[in-house]
């Protein structure tokens, strides 16, 4: 028996729901860090059954969006070069200052491959002994633990035509530096499910011992994120915050260390610039000395173009909850799925996407 | 991209499980999942790997906690 459909019991959903339309007498604005979490709220109809006092706010949870215009030039001038480039599928369209993409490079010859996997990336080496391939490495915690596991493969075998582009996030600085923004107002945060499965619960202890926030790691099913909500509602009324585990089929309080060690063991972590909150000190990954041999970066130099402001996209205002969608100019009349002007648009998982999707 | 999901392990050969969910079929490598599955576990699989294996005690006495006063109890 697959356990995910128990997790969408609709009697059950139902029963919570009831509880926080009960308990919901004065606003409260909680903000989910997940692409899957925006898309489940939205496609599970969780966002219009919610009580009008509630609000949602998507924040910097999708690693596509949060990746700064510097990295997106970079790759695009990687693509410009005799090289391979493998990606996630979701980069492809994500534009950079000039409006290029890598969807357009591919168009005008440049080689590159969709992958599901670093390692299907590293296969595409092997198999191209001739070839250089450069793995563009976005995601997260969930994401970071695969490509560093990759590389000690690598690192293994024969062939020197694999390398990376590091440009990996990590979740607790950037709540960090949220939570210590005067101008960010969230009473309540949901926690990444899979992101957490990594990390366990302690990297987020500060929120609520710090700075009064409560926070729930939640899962993905109906149930999961209504629980959540009402356990966050809870602790808002109760003033009585804390970091809860809502999720321990997936996530153990300690989280994966041997997921940890395989990252920390490639990787360490320097301070590096987000979309729309700026460089945030020790939030994004290097590699460390022994693997800079796979640091595409040291490999082929590229000079990628100075970032310009992207006129009127407000995406760094939607990340930090300031705003949502709806309340940006160029939302659904310029900027829409089909022609994106911002990487929130582009991703299915951003928030304006999902606005886009769902709410029109 | 961040999409994760729980899998059924239907074989193993080294480093590789062969995962299955509603009739969608996969290969995973297992070097970074918490402990090693065994053929009928879940786990979650992100970008080609296992990240951990379901804890399916812990499901289904989440589910019972629900079931019983919502589970409010669980999480105090
Ligand atoms: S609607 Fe488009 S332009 Fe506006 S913030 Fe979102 S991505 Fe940027």
């Amino acid at each position: 028996m697959n356990l995910s459909n128990e997790f969408r019991d609709p009697d059950l959903c139902r029963r919570v729901l009831e509880q926080i339309q009960h308990l919901a007498d004065s606003p409260f604005r909680f903000m989910e860090v997940c692409g899957t979490h925006t898309v489940s709220i939205f496609q599970s109809g969780i966002k219009s059954l919610l009580p009008e006092n509630i609000s949602h706010l998507s924040g910097p949870g999708c690693p596509v969006c949060v990746t700064h215009d510097l990295e997106v030039n970079t790759f695009l001038a990687l693509a410009k070069m005799d090289i391979r480039l493998a990606t996630f599928g979701d980069l492809m369209r994500v534009p950079g200052s000039r409006g290029e993409s890598l969807k357009k490079a591919q168009a005008e010859g440049a080689k590159v491959d969709i992958v599901y996997s670093a390692f299907d990336a590293l296969q595409l080496a092997v198999n191209n002994p001739s070839q250089d391939v450069v793995f563009l490495a976005v995601g997260f915690e969930t994401t970071a633990p695969t490509v560093a596991a990759t590389l000690k493969v690598a690192a293994q075998q024969q062939g020197d035509n694999f390398f990376v582009l590091p440009m990996h996030k990590l979740v607790p600085p950037a709540l960090q530096a949220l939570a210590s923004d005067p101008e960010t107002r969230v009473d309540g945060l949901l926690l990444p499910g899979h992101v957490s499965t990594i990390t366990g619960i302690e990297p987020y202890m500060f929120l609520a011992g710090d700075h009064n926030i409560p926070a729930v790691i939640s899962g993905f099913e109906p149930l999961d994120i209504l629980q959540s909500v009402l356990i966050l509602l809870r602790m808002h009324r109760e003033k009585t915050p804390a970091v809860i585990n809502n999720y321990k089929r997936a996530v153990a309080d300690q989280g994966n260390p041997r997921a940890m060690e395989v990252m920390q063991e490639v990787f360490k972590p320097v301070d590096t610039a987000w979309r729309g909150l700026g460089n945030i000190p020790g939030s994004g990954l290097s590699l460390r000395k022994e693997y800079l041999g796979f640091d595409a970066r040291e490999k082929f130099q590229p000079a990628p173009v100075k970032p310009e402001a992207n006129p009127g996209c407000r995406c760094g205002q939607v990340l930090k909850g300031k705003i949502l969608p709806p309340q940006c100019p160029l939302f659904s009349c310029v900027c829409t799925p089909a022609a994106p002007v911002g990487p929130c648009m582009v991703s299915t998982e951003g928030s304006c996407a999902a606005f886009f999707k769902y709410s029109l | 991209m961040c999409l994760a999901v729980p899998m059924e392990v239907v074989s193993i050969e080294d480093n590789v499980a062969h995962v299955e969910v509603g009739g969608v079929k996969n290969s995973v490598r297992l070097d970074i999942v918490d402990q090693m599955p065994a053929v009928g576990d879940f786990v979650i699989v992100h970008a080609g790997f296992a990240l951990r294996c379901l804890d399916r005690q812990e499901g289904l006495e989440t589910l019972k906690l629900f079931q019983d006063g919502l589970g409010l109890e669980l999480v105090k």
